[in-house]
């Protein structure tokens, strides 16, 4: 047997960082084997995992490295990486994280282990901080609402155009006019998630384009490609007036300058806030945002946080309107997207919060007045500013042979220009810029020999004005005005994180989630400045670091899949499932198979995959399940049969979302291969596969994996996310490309994500996490991730039923407690059981996800046996709280469970009217006397929050009357 | 137990038809179902439906579903009052009205189920 510490090589002994990521201890693991009466873990596998799918031997990946060895071998990495000064533009621009928020944020655990905010009542703190953003966002567009991120700019335009391909009343109307002044990048996924939707692009100037009875919608940019400000006004006002609705990209930071495109009319506004203090990490991660008025909130896509009451009447914050996602509506739904950006969301709110609108108002002067200052003096050398109206980005036009020089002595300087076309540079500066950075262009437009001229006085240059000036306030709320010294900084950030539990607090048993240990080791290079500070399209040769990083990655995950092929690009799992389906739909139109356009999907699936299908042109045909939760075979062959002509592919997760290694999954897949579909596996569960089975042994052809399960990219509060795929030999063709840096295949589909490599600086979490466990260690985490599910299992079986099971009675990395028995009985139902464990300082397990009425466990291999215990404890006293119930020693209404959770507000007040104790309600179990979570809040009112739908921070009245 | 003056669909609307018009809901059984009401998406008055056809959407915190018009004809009148006050849908569901409809074949009633047959289905 392959315990913790002996699959290594050991050049600093025995602390292995498997050792580290591993929860349970040698002797536990035989403490653990007698609980569920296995005589090894071997032996417990070999019940799990069907012997057709085994892998022969170890996964043939580079020895185990100690966490010091890879910090080393990081650190030489990271000085093949060369941080030039990247004036690129393109929506990405560098940025000063402020200290205070890169310590207490963006390299805390508090804030980047947490899930997404679906147990509101323990989520206080980053709820309130992605409402911040909403409200920094909305009004700095002018719009109504603004929902809690995107994945990246580029998808978030492919948004908008979906949201008015939904809403628009004209009808029959397919056409999309888009501005050819976009940024190539956003034109591109654009296109790409036009074309399934049988909604037709037309590239045009909006403001000459002529708005037929065919066209719906327009997406235009302002600040566009070439970094001009337009008025939008007159272009708007006769869009509305012929029934199209517009849509714009812009630039946040602008936004404190000039005019918002929602005061010129427009009806959704989106772009990137990384230059709020996120750094470029090459890509992202970044939170892109999205703004709406409020009649098009419910068809919104992505994350909305709203306002709501709780039991006792104190305001709460929770994710509005969830009816609207993926996991509800599956193919009917706004969108595929799940994973937001709210890590990095919060860290630009958290810029906002600092900077405040006073702030922001002096860092865009600044940078304004830089570029102006620019202008002026490559005026002076023969270059003519084109743009007219600019904030920070000038387009420059010269001499043909001059630019040549200039592109040198930029070179020289290890500065990054854009050159568009020949004659043509542009610059786009940033709030990093000093004096010297501005002088050192000069120099590099000077010709040699010559003296550059001089720059004018610095803040000389007046705000602008006339229409396009901003005259409206924004940020007013007290929020964004009172935290400016550092203190009152660092304890608003810390006061928002003690509300919250996060896996630096207790485990989060979220089934299907994997909120495995997110390492140290594994996290602290994201924020070196030589990945962080790199521009996703800054030149290949400046990033060699970063392109070692991407071929071992490819290579390590190839292995891992089985695959040969893997695209890196797709920032969420469900963007996976998207670019996985279109590069199978390439492969069918490239056999002249075009016709095939039906996605088998089992009834266990998650929404996600009817989402992403409905997104990719696919119409979803549902497969039945058998009583025991396992792909019904007789369907699935009726089904293949019938749709023999059309059949496009199967998507199905495995082991299933029931946590089962169904037996049959070869022959499942045999079955659509012979009537011409494609096998689409959902890596959703790939913990329990890694080192011991394989999509590709199981005969799969494409699958994604998320990282931010996994391979322990943390959740980041609800995101970032990262879902790459991998692919079988005759799919390497299709995968993605990108239009400015070169990636894919030979026939490569166009991009999904705005950046080639997706979000690149966490690419670099999982890249640690193999390279640290080996071969050895990654498939001993897969086991002993099964292990922990098991032992749960054997230790709760007794008090509650589990649902499903493989045929040895055995689950695989996460298992379904029923709660339905308990609801007929006493009326204790899966919420109440969510809620009360908040009093035991835990967070919640998956609620009524893959079936209602239940909870789904996943501990992870990162969770010791103590912790287990101390959860399976916590269900145990539970279960007891319950039996009471039923016994009737306690009230049906009246009870611990019906009340949870208790706050420390509730359980001291001097009225004490519950007909339990306040020891029972705060002090279940003794364990709590030594380290107690309070909830900041009690049960929240969601109906409430849905009928009364408020999506920014409430007004200073309201903070009043509810203090 | 379900009014003997509705009928009733399979989808779980009720109707009921007096004066020539016919008024439209959804049913104890289907509020239960869905929990909290929170939102009721309604048809624009004038559009014409036919028996079958989706007319409306209504939301709860954790689900969604369609309604279905059960009878054809045309959209006479929209509840308002379930724009602010959804939460009547749970309280009253067999009042709680959703759209009144001027029906164009008064043959269709025939095939809706009377309040024992539905009761039945419901069981």
């Amino acid at each position: 047997m392959t315990t913790a510490a002996t699959s290594t090589g050991a050049e600093y002994g025995s602390d292995t960082f498997e050792s580290r990521h591993i929860g349970p201890r040698e002797a536990d693991i035989e403490r653990m084997l007698n609980v569920v009466a296995a005589p090894s873990v071997d032996a417990l596998i070999a019940e799990i995992v069907p012997a057709d799918i085994r892998l022969p031997g170890a996964l043939p990946l580079a020895p185990a490295e100690s966490e010091f060895a890879y910090l080393r071998h990081l650190r030489a990495l990271a000085s093949q990486n060369q941080v030039w000064r990247s004036y690129l533009g393109y929506g990405y621009h560098d940025t000063i994280t402020p200290a205070v928020i890169l310590r207490n944020v963006f390299e805390n655990p508090g804030w980047y282990t947490p899930y997404t905010p679906y147990q509101a009542e323990i989520a206080q703190g980053r709820l309130e901080s992605l409402l911040n953003f909403q409200t920094m966002v909305s009004d700095l567009c002018g719009m109504d609402v603004a929902n809690a991120s995107l994945l990246d700019e580029a998808t978030a335009a492919a948004e908008a155009m979906a949201l008015f391909a939904r809403v628009h009343k004209r009808a029959g109307a397919t056409t999309f006019v888009v501005s050819p002044d976009v940024f190539p990048h956003v034109r591109q996924v654009i296109e790409t998630r036009a074309v399934p939707l049988g909604i037709h692009l037309r590239f045009e100037d909006p403001a000459t384009a002529e708005f037929g009875p065919d066209v719906f919608g327009v997406y235009v940019q302002s600040p566009d490609d070439h970094g001009r400000i337009a008025n939008l006004r007159s272009m708007i006002d006769r869009a509305h007036g012929a029934g199209v609705l517009v849509a714009v990209g812009t630039d946040l930071l602008s936004l404190a300058l000039f005019t918002p495109p929602g005061e010129f009319g427009a009806d959704v506004v989106v772009g990137n806030a990384q230059r709020f203090g996120v750094p470029l990490g090459y890509g992202g991660p970044h939170a892109a945002f999205f703004a709406t008025r409020e009649s098009f909130v419910r068809q919104s896509p992505g994350r909305i946080i709203g306002v709501s009451v709780d039991s006792k009447g104190r305001r709460a914050y929770r994710m509005a309107l969830q009816t609207r996602e993926q996991h509800i509506r599956r193919e009917k739904a706004t969108s595929n997207i799940c994973t937001a950006q709210a890590l990095l969301a919060n860290i630009s709110a958290f810029y906002g919060v600092y900077h405040g609108p006073t702030g922001l108002i002096d860092i865009a002067r600044r940078v304004h007045d830089q570029a102006s200052r620019l202008a002026a003096a490559l005026g002076r050398l023969a270059w003519t500013e084109t743009n007219g109206v600019f904030f920070d980005t000038l387009r420059l036009t010269g001499a043909p042979e001059r630019a040549a020089e200039v592109r040198r002595g930029a070179e020289a300087r290890h500065i990054n220009l854009r050159y568009p076309e020949a004659g043509i540079v542009q610059i786009s500066l940033n709030e990093t810029v000093s004096e010297a950075d501005l002088a050192d262009i000069v120099a590099a437009f000077t010709p040699v020999g010559s003296t550059p001229p001089a720059l004018g006085a610095p803040g000389t240059t007046p705000a602008p004005g006339g229409e396009l000036g901003r005259q409206s306030a924004f940020m007013t709320h007290p929020v964004f005005n009172q935290h400016h010294s550092e203190t009152e900084m660092m304890r608003y950030i810390r006061g928002l994180e003690r509300k919250d539990i996060g896996l630096d607090r207790a485990m989060i048993p979220l089934g299907s989630c994997t909120m495995k240990l997110n390492a140290a080791a594994e996290m602290m290079p994201v924020s070196w400045p030589e990945f962080a500070r790199i521009h996703p399209f800054a030149p290949v040769a400046q990033t060699t670091g970063y392109q070692q990083i991407f071929a071992e990655l490819e290579d390590a995950l190839g292995r891992i899949t089985g695959f040969p092929a893997v695209s890196l690009q797709p920032n969420s799992g469900a963007q996976g499932e998207f670019a996985g389906l279109l590069v199978i739909q390439a492969y069918h139109r490239a056999r002249g198979q075009g016709q095939r356009n039906i996605a088998l999907i089992p009834q266990s699936a998650h929404g996600t995959n009817p989402a992403s299908a409905a997104m990719a042109g696919l119409s979803v045909v549902i497969v039945a399940c058998d009583d025991r939760g396992n792909v019904d075979l007789a369907d699935l062959r009726a089904k293949a049969e019938k749709h023999r002509d059309r059949l496009s592919c199967l998507m199905v997760t495995y082991p299933s979302t029931h946590g089962v290694f169904e037996g049959h999954i070869r022959e499942i897949c045999a079955i659509v291969h012979e009537h011409g579909g494609q096998v689409y596996m959902d890596g959703a569960n790939m913990n329990a596969q890694v080192g011991l089975t394989s999509p590709a042994a199981i005969g799969a052809d494409v699958c994604h994996l998320n990282l931010h399960k996994t391979f322990a990219i943390p959740h980041g509060g609800g995101g970032p996310g990262m879902g790459p795929i991998a692919v079988a030999a005759h799919l390497a063709p299709y995968l993605p490309g990108h239009p400015v840096v070169k990636t894919g295949g030979a026939s490569a589909i166009s991009a999904v994500s705005a950046a080639p490599w997706g979000s690149s600086s966490i690419l670099l979490i999982s890249y640690g996490y193999i390279r640290m466990l080996g071969a050895g260690g990654a498939a001993n985490a897969t086991r002993i991730a099964m292990l922990n599910a098991n032992y749960i299992k054997a230790r709760l079986e007794k008090h509650f039923p589990v649902l499903y099971a493989g045929n040895n009675g055995r689950v695989a990395h996460e298992l379904i407690f029923d709660m339905r028995p308990f609801k007929q009985q006493t009326g204790i139902d899966e919420q109440d059981v969510a809620k009360r464990l908040m009093d035991y300082g835990f967070h919640a397990p998956t609620v009524s996800f893959p079936v209602a009425g239940t909870l789904m466990v996943e501990p992870t291999e990162s969770e010791p046996i103590e912790e287990l215990d101390r959860f399976c404890d916590a269900m145990i006293a539970i279960h007891a709280e319950i039996q009471a119930v039923a016994d009737g020693k306690a009230d049906r209404q009246d009870n611990v469970l019906k009340h949870a959770p208790h706050t420390a507000e509730d359980v001291s007040a001097n009225e004490w009217t519950h007909a339990y104790s306040r020891e029972a309600a705060a002090y279940p179990v003794h364990s709590l006397r030594a380290s107690k979570f309070w909830p900041p809040v009690s049960r929240i009112d969601n109906p409430y929050g849905d009928r009364n739908l408020m999506c920014e921070c409430p007004p200073i009245e309201a903070y009043q009357s509810a203090d | 137990m379900y009014p003997t003056d509705l009928k009733y669909t399979k989808e779980h609307e009720w109707v009921r038809l007096k004066d020539g018009e016919a008024e439209v809901g959804i049913t104890d059984f289907a509020q239960k179902q869905l929990g909290d009401v929170v939102f009721v998406e309604l048809p624009e008055v004038g559009r014409k439906l036919t028996q079958g056809e989706v007319f409306g959407t209504i939301e709860s915190v954790k689900a969604v579903s369609e309604l279905f018009s059960p009878v054809s004809g045309e959209v006479i009148a929209v509840n308002g009052e379930l724009g602010s006050h959804p939460e009547t849908v749970n309280a009253k569901p067999h009042d709680a009205w959703m759209v009144r409809i001027k029906p164009t074949n008064a043959a269709e009633a025939d095939s809706l189920l009377d309040s024992a047959a539905y009761g039945e289905l419901t069981k």
